[in-house]
């Protein structure tokens, strides 16, 4: 089994603003490998695009924010590295796509520089070599002419073609992790579509590793080998797409499944849309205990509002639950109500 | 959040407790303002009574004396007249033009900006096409042509002053004005019958009062500089009116010989711009709606 | 880009025009009008006056008048000089380029430092030298231009002997050194409070543009600070700057009036101040029309300089 591309250990991260200080993420651990995709995801609140840009360092500075713990790759510690070691990083060993394709792009250069740029101060080539270098690129993401659209301004493209230039950014050193932070969010769904198989073909191409956040599970099963599911800060399930789609066991998982409407339902009446009832706390307000239990239709008390449950192995195998019953028998049965 | 006073405890000082108002009094160069400005302003009206000597008084054996010689703290003029009693008689007319030219610019501005960024359409575009075009024109340059042509006392001055000064408040007043006229209760008020004057006077200006107290202040400053400028080039407060800008007039050929002539007027319109610029800079932060706690 | 130029281009001609209405009506203010400069000559009856007048054509309908005017102003007859009788637009001429250098040397000051400090107060926000630069910039906006002046000359003319009092070259010796230690003094006072203005505003554009995503994916790109600061950062801030640049032009033109009477500068400050003492009303009327239109002109070459800088603008 070769090592993992990135290896997260005990990821803490705090912020402090007004003289206060809260804990946003509690201690998060992850491995993602050579090749697969992991999705984390979870609602707005929950941690993870503050996780996934502290793992690329782009968190305000301590003492604004402080993080700890491990984030490796290739053997070396990235919290540990000065900030223009870890400038050599961003770009050739990990490179991130972000949400909103117009902001992304510096509305004043063109497309072509700015793909460019990624290159220039990182690698030393000929400006005929980068030239090339760009247009296979584009040609990669699937952009057309693209000798003429390297010239373009950003303003002058539709939502998905930025994308897919943002993109080509991040894959021009040839990354071994991209991290991809609800990159289609904000496009159409047919173009979402495109972008996601888009992903999948780099990805079977190069053998890239790729974590994928996003609240959206319909994505999740597109592009996902692995999932983490995140509440409140820390892993709460984590899995195979298999494991985690199917047989959830932790009841927050198990609530944002049942709030996706289901393609085969359309049409027929199956009742209203599960809900999870109440709101994701606040990072400086968490319950004790489970932080979900508030909302969970199985709490029990003495049993998830005391001790914080662990994240521990279900049925043996890779599949883990932060939930004090979820090896309860009864528990796997579909309960009578969810909301 | 913060509890509803109960009625029995509200006091007409009430006020002073309010957040804004502690904001206001947290900005720390805003109240060093505040406090320089009430200074000075009681030592330009109530100071005359408490100097021995009247600004008119020529003293002819301490003609030129430097500040802290003798019994004059400031000095002495070439006319052996006592530097600090002409400060404060010249503090009076420079404090005073300038808050009526404020007061003046302020009003037109405000008339202009609410009209135009209520009606919006032609009348705005015609409105503010003017107010750029006056902006066009350099403040010093206008004033000291209408000043050169019409008759300079106090009044045409401070008139003066406030022609060029109401363009700046009238911009920022079409601005936040433009913003209200598109909100629900214009339009509310609108399909009750309201009549135009009314929503503008009793809906949309009381919305507006913070940026034009804001703009108020800033012009205030700005028209005791503007008043310090033409009255050092001799065509704004004639002497012998003493003004902060006009006993600056002579003192270039006495540079050499009796420099403080030049440092203490100057100091003095420093003093009163700075403050009066902190007081506003502190004022836009406590009233900028959206930084209340 | 053509609809956005012809736009500013008829925008600038409107506003010219309105410049020209208040400028006619400042003209009609002066006492006694155009005519006094008769009138005060000896021996002048009212029917000499009268006739005057008419031969002026001062009894003829306003808006007759104006026209008339207008028609003069574009056509370059702007009157002549009471003093020497030359054209007004030749004198101006002669005088203009001593203001351009002095108000072209300043503004390349303000822009450097300004810029300079504003840029560094906004990545270092908070700091001493931030907040040092602003207080700094209140105060520096609070002083009359003409005290500093004055003080500056106190200082480096009188006590220390390092710079000249005034003037812009020393009559015998006109060498570029000359000029240029003439011309230190007046240019730093002038830029003080641009200074000033200049560093506020970039500091606030500065840390507009911080927040922008695009800065967040240069840096995720994994490009130096400083090619993050220059080519993103501030590339970005300098443009709404540019249209600064074109609002603060009368400011700068007033300040330069005032710098040049404390330091005897041979600009068109100078003559304005001059020939109000003379009762130059034509020249008073010309220079007054002259920084109008300067600043119209320059307002549209700012607009179209930010068009060039923002291709959102040249393509939206």
């Amino acid at each position: 089994m070769t090592d993992p591309v990135l290896s997260v250990r005990d990821l803490r991260i705090r912020f402090r603003s007004g003289g206060r200080e809260t804990q946003v993420v509690h201690g998060v651990d992850f491995d993602i490998r050579g090749g697969e995709t992991l999705a984390l995801v979870g609602e707005s609140g929950s941690g993870k695009s503050v996780t996934s840009f502290a793992l690329m360092r782009l968190l305000p500075e301590a003492p604004r924010c402080t993080i700890e713990g491990s984030v490796s790759m290739g053997g070396v510690n990235l919290l540990e590295l000065s900030e223009r070691r870890m400038a050599q990083v961003r770009g050739p060993r990990i490179a991130m796509i972000f949400q909103e394709p117009l902001t992304s792009l510096n509305p004043v250069h063109r497309v072509g520089d700015q793909i460019a740029e990624a290159i220039r101060f990182h690698r030393k080539m000929s400006k005929a070599d980068i030239r090339a270098r760009v247009i296979e690129l584009l040609t990669l993401v699937g952009i057309p002419d693209p000798a003429r659209r390297m010239h373009a301004y950003p303003g002058e493209m539709s939502g998905g073609m930025r994308q897919r230039v943002v993109i080509a950014m991040a894959l021009a050193l040839e990354p071994d992790l991209l991290i991809a932070d609800e990159p289609t969010t904000a496009l159409d769904v047919t173009v979402q579509a495109q972008i996601l198989e888009l992903l999948r073909q780099i990805q079977r191409a190069t053998n890239m590793a790729m974590l994928f956040i996003t609240h959206d599970f319909g994505v999740v099963a597109e592009i996902a080998e692995r999932v983490m599911v995140m509440y409140a800060g820390r892993i709460v399930e984590q899995g195979s797409l298999a494991d985690v789609l199917s047989h959830p066991r932790m009841p927050y998982t198990r609530g944002l499944l049942a709030s996706v409407p289901r393609f085969e339902d359309a049409g027929l009446k199956t009742g209203p849309l599960g809900t999870i009832e109440g709101f994701v706390p606040s990072p400086d307000n968490l319950p004790a205990g489970c932080s979900f239990h508030p909302r969970c239709p199985h709490a029990r008390p003495g049993i998830c509002d005391g001790a914080l449950p662990e994240l521990a192995a279900h049925g043996g195998g890779a599949h883990f639950v932060r939930c004090a019953r979820a090896d309860e028998p009864a528990f796997g049965a579909e309960p009578a109500e969810v909301s | 959040m913060t509890a509803i006073p109960d009625p029995a405890t509200r006091t007409r000082f009430a006020i002073f407790r309010g957040p804004r108002v502690r904001k206001f009094m947290r900005h720390r160069l805003a109240m060093i303002g505040l406090l320089t400005i009430i200074f000075l302003t009681l030592a330009c009206f109530l100071g005359p009574y408490l100097l021995p000597y009247d600004e008119l008084y020529i003293d002819l054996r301490a003609r030129f004396s430097p500040p802290l010689t003798g019994s004059h703290i400031l000095g002495t003029d070439p006319l052996g007249r006592d530097i600090a009693a002409r400060l404060f008689s010249a503090g009076q007319i420079s404090l005073t033009v300038g808050f009526t030219a404020m007061v003046l610019s302020t009003l037109i501005g405000t008339v202009i900006g609410v009209v135009a960024g209520y009606f919006g359409g032609w009348s705005r575009i015609g409105l503010m096409r003017i107010v750029d075009a006056f902006l066009s024109f350099p403040s010093i340059f206008l004033m000291l042509t209408l000043a050169a042509f019409l008759k300079p006392s106090p009044t045409m001055i401070t008139l003066i002053i406030a022609v060029t000064s109401w363009m700046e408040v009238a911009r920022i007043v079409e601005a936040e004005v433009r913003g209200q006229s598109s909100r629900d209760f214009t339009a509310a008020a609108r399909m009750v019958g309201a009549p135009h004057w009314w929503i503008m006077g009793r809906e949309i200006l009381p919305n507006v009062i913070g940026p034009i107290i804001v703009a108020a202040t800033l012009t205030v400053a700005r028209a005791i500089l503007l008043e310090a400028y033409i009255s050092f080039l001799g065509y704004g407060i004639q002497p012998p009116l003493p003004s902060w800008g006009n006993m600056l007039n002579n003192a270039q050929q006495y540079l050499d010989s009796a420099p403080w002539l030049a440092i203490v007027p100057g100091v003095a319109i420093t003093l009163a711009v700075t403050s009066f610029n902190f007081i506003g800079d502190g004022l836009r932060d406590a009233l900028d709606a959206r930084s209340v706690q | 880009m053509i609809r956005f130029l012809t736009h500013r281009t008829l925008q600038g001609i409107v506003l010219i025009l309105i410049v020209s209405m208040i400028g006619f009506t400042v003209i009609n203010l002066a006492p006694g009008g155009p005519l006094s400069q008769y009138a005060m000559t000896p021996g002048m009856s009212q029917q000499d006056l009268d006739r005057i007048a008419h031969q002026m054509g001062l009894d003829r309908p306003i808006p007759v008048q104006y026209l008339d005017w207008l028609v003069n102003m574009v056509s370059g007859d702007w009157g002549k000089s009471y003093r020497d009788q030359s054209p007004v637009l030749d004198v101006v001429w002669r005088h203009m380029g001593a203001t351009l250098l002095l108000m072209g040397t300043s503004t390349a000051i303000a822009v450097a430092l300004g810029t300079l400090i504003g840029v560094l107060g906004a990545l270092k926000r908070y700091s001493v030298f931030d907040y040092m630069a602003t207080v700094g910039a209140m105060i520096a906006l609070s002083i009359p231009t003409f005290w500093f002046g004055l003080v500056a000359i106190f200082f480096f003319s009188l006590e220390l002997g390092w710079l000249p009092a005034g003037n812009m070259y020393t009559v015998g010796d006109q060498s570029f050194s000359d000029y240029a230690i003439h011309l230190i003094m007046p240019s730093i006072v002038l830029a003080l409070v641009n200074v000033a203005i200049w560093s506020r505003y970039m500091r606030a554009s500065t840390l507009d543009v911080m927040d922008q995503d695009y800065v967040r994916t240069a840096r995720a790109k994994g490009l130096p600070r400083w090619r993050i600061v220059s080519a993103h950062i501030v590339r970005n801030a300098l443009i709404p700057m540019i249209t600064l640049a074109g609002l603060q032009l009368p400011t700068i033109i007033g300040g330069a009036l005032v710098t040049e009477t404390v330091f005897t500068w041979p600009g068109l400050g100078r003559l304005f101040i001059d020939s109000l003492g003379y009762n130059d009303y034509p020249v008073i009327m010309g220079l007054l029309m002259f920084s109008a239109i300067l600043t119209v002109i320059g307002n549209f070459l700012a607009d179209v300089g930010v068009a060039l800088a923002d291709p959102r603008i040249r393509l939206g």
